[in-house]
């Protein structure tokens, strides 16, 4: 679990070094994520952990915050 | 004659005064409603610049002085910011879209160059400036509402719609109609005297772009160029009254110009897809479908988002979505990405389109007629109507010197006199040059910055600076066998990334601004899109760079990724080595 967040952490601070992800939660929500961080994250990730994030999973609530996302990660790692 | 776009807006209230012409997610206006709030945007811009509160409309034609000066508008993604723009328009002067969410230093440096006479806030919820400035503020949403311009969005209105339907004035009626006829004449009559006395070279709007040397510049464009740019897209494409443009630019990106202007010359809609829309594609296609929008002309992130996550494979709408054109340009668009739309959308015409803001948006098309292997170059096409683009040829282009490569200190062949210059024909095939843009869609030139304007804006080779005016792009392209151009590089140190055209001597002026850092430099990662800062200092300073780029850059600028190095090296012109340092990042040495 603290090995997914620090990749993920990577991932995200490599994309917009900029933002606080430790305390944002409205990652999406205050447009401070934009599709080319999407394109970017979303493709990173599923390298990274080795999953397949679907497009139906692409939503608001799955990508406001560093949790949020990590949520995500570890439910489809169990899938 | 149409000599300002202006009358395109008139005659759709001639024509259909009831149809929809702007819509957000919020609200909606018909024709009649656009034109009434943009005429009631520039009674008060006249009351509020000649400071008279009894300033009628009559007086416009007598008040020339007081026309094609700068008027900062604070935008968001509402319709609200479109009727602003009309509404200046009318009043004679030329409106400048600023995103609040700019850095406030930013902003600042915006202001400090355009030195607007008044700030129109169109943004839903008006309020505080981000930086303060001295001159008179109007908020346009408290205006309209008072007047009830405008209505609330209605989904049953849509929904009325066939979805293979932009939505047609049959079907689409914002307002009870009652009375009409009269309004709408005297509607047309204020319209009338409020334009007399406008010429179709007075500037229309002026849009920021980055500059090398730190400071933005604002490109000036006329009424004259943004009407041409709709004649001849209307002649390329065909766009009828039914075509609903789905906006994805920002207002301060040219891209949306395309949008604004295209709908008023076929008398078709502009659908407002709010931003957040361009990271949740399959919320995005979902939207496309309900606002029944049949045509796209967006930035290639955006068409990249549905196709890099595949959005379209498990694609569940509503009601169908039904594109008629989608159109793309602001960076190379990587086939495999444009072939998975083609392959949901077989029927849509998909364009690419090329040009910088100082033509006014695109100056060549191609309509991709044929299927193109993902290892092939999409290319840019040809010219437009009443536009030439040629290729020149200038002293060193054709040796792989360093400024291909990106290199600030080069400087860009722009700037260059174009004493050796010559015009390469179709018939070089793969002979590289610079794409050299004629015609009525070059822009004025950089609003206050004659300097700038003088470098690139120059004399065709062989003529007087007088005729056949030239804007040099700075992009290097060449002619394949058909006869079409094709996009090369850049020839200096400008990089297209997420859209936006970027010079990265602005971002390393802004860098080495920083009191800590001795010396740095920037370079594009094209394979990982992302803009690399190499930097010079005692000590690793990331955080504090950041915090520091983050008052003066807007976002989509600032550096992806910070490399500290202790020393750099220096070529024999005790040059940073750019090229070696760039070795290194490439070999993982860094």
């Amino acid at each position: 679990m603290e090995e997914n967040r620090k990749e993920l952490m990577e991932i995200l601070e490599e994309t917009r070094p900029e933002i606080d992800f430790e305390n944002e939660t409205a990652l999406i929500d205050n447009q401070l994520l934009d599709s080319f961080d999407i394109i970017s994250i979303v493709s990173e990730i599923n390298d990274t952990f080795d999953i397949s994030i679907n497009v139906n999973d692409l939503r608001p609530e799955n990508f406001n915050s560093v949790d949020a996302i990590l949520a995500l990660i570890e439910k489809l790692q169990e899938e | 004659m149409k000599n300002t776009v202006m009358h395109m807006l008139e005659e759709n209230v001639r024509r259909f005064p009831q149809k929809t012409a702007l819509a957000d997610e919020y609200r909606y206006f018909s024709y009649r409603e656009y034109l009434a709030g943009a005429l009631e945007t520039a009674k008060r811009i006249g009351g509020m610049i000649c400071g008279g509160e009894d300033f009628s409309v009559r007086d416009f034609g007598a008040r020339i002085r007081m026309r094609c000066r700068p008027v900062g508008v604070v935008i968001d993604r509402s319709a609200l910011s479109v009727v602003a723009f009309l509404g200046i328009a009318y009043s004679g002067n030329f409106y400048v879209p600023m995103d609040p969410a700019l850095p406030a230093g930013r902003l600042q440096m915006i202001l400090q160059e355009l030195d607007p006479v008044m700030i129109v806030d169109a943004r839903e919820n008006p309020g505080e400036l981000p930086v303060p400035w001295k001159v008179p503020v109007l908020a346009v949403r408290p205006m309209l509402e008072e007047l009830s311009i405008g209505k609330s969005f209605d989904a049953a209105v849509y929904e009325k719609m066939e979805p293979e339907e932009g939505g047609d004035a049959a079907c689409h009626v914002s307002t009870a109609p009652g009375g009409e006829d009269a309004l709408i004449t005297e509607l047309l009559q204020e319209a009338q005297i409020l334009r007399a006395g406008m010429i179709d070279t007075d500037p229309l709007y002026a849009i920021f772009t980055s500059g090398s040397t730190g400071v933005p510049k604002g490109v000036l464009v006329s009424h004259r160029s943004v009407l041409d740019l709709t004649d001849a897209f209307a002649e390329a494409f065909g766009f009828k009254s039914d075509a609903a443009f789905g906006n994805q630019a920002p207002f301060d990106f040219d891209v949306s110009v395309k949008d604004i202007y295209n709908a008023l010359h076929c008398g078709g809609r502009v659908e407002i897809v709010p931003h957040r829309m361009f990271v949740m594609p399959a919320m995005l296609m979902e939207y496309l479908a309900v606002r029944r929008i049949n045509t796209v002309i967006w930035a290639v992130s955006a068409l990249r988002i549905v196709s890099d996550l595949r959005a379209l494979d498990s694609m569940q709408t509503s009601v169908p979505v039904r594109l008629r054109h989608v159109m793309f340009s602001g960076e190379v668009m990587p086939v495999k990405s444009i072939n998975y739309w083609i392959d949901f959308f077989p029927d849509t015409v998909f364009v690419n389109l090329y040009g910088p803001t100082e033509i006014t948006c695109n100056c060549t098309y191609y309509i991709l007629d044929r299927h193109f292997e993902n290892d092939e170059m999409l290319p840019i096409g040809r010219p437009f109507v009443n536009t030439r683009v040629f290729l020149l040829e200038t002293a060193g282009e054709s040796e792989d010197d360093e400024r291909k490569e990106g290199s600030a200190e080069a400087g860009s062949a722009a700037g260059e006199s174009g004493k050796t210059a010559r015009i390469i024909s179709p018939s070089e095939i793969g002979v590289r040059g610079e794409i050299c843009v004629e015609g009525t869609g070059v822009a004025l030139g950089y609003w206050n910055n004659p300097v700038r304007t003088a470098e690139s804006f120059t004399a065709k080779p062989g003529m007087p600076a007088t005729l056949n005016r030239i804007y040099r792009t700075g992009d290097l392209g060449y002619y394949n066998t058909e006869g079409n151009l094709l996009f090369a590089a850049r020839a200096d140190n400008q990089i297209k990334h997420m859209g936006h055209r970027i010079e990265l001597g602005e971002i390393e002026a802004a860098l080495n601004a920083i009191d800590f850092i001795d010396v740095a430099f920037c370079f594009y990662d094209q394979k990982k899109e992302k803009i690399v800062c190499v930097y010079q200092a005692v000590e690793e300073q990331r955080k504090a760079i950041i915090a520091a780029l983050s008052d003066r850059l807007p976002k989509y600028m600032r550096p992806n990724k910070y490399l500290r190095m202790e020393k750099m090296p220096l070529n024999a012109h005790a040059k940073i080595d750019r090229r070696l340092i760039r070795g290194m990042y490439d070999e993982g040495k860094l």
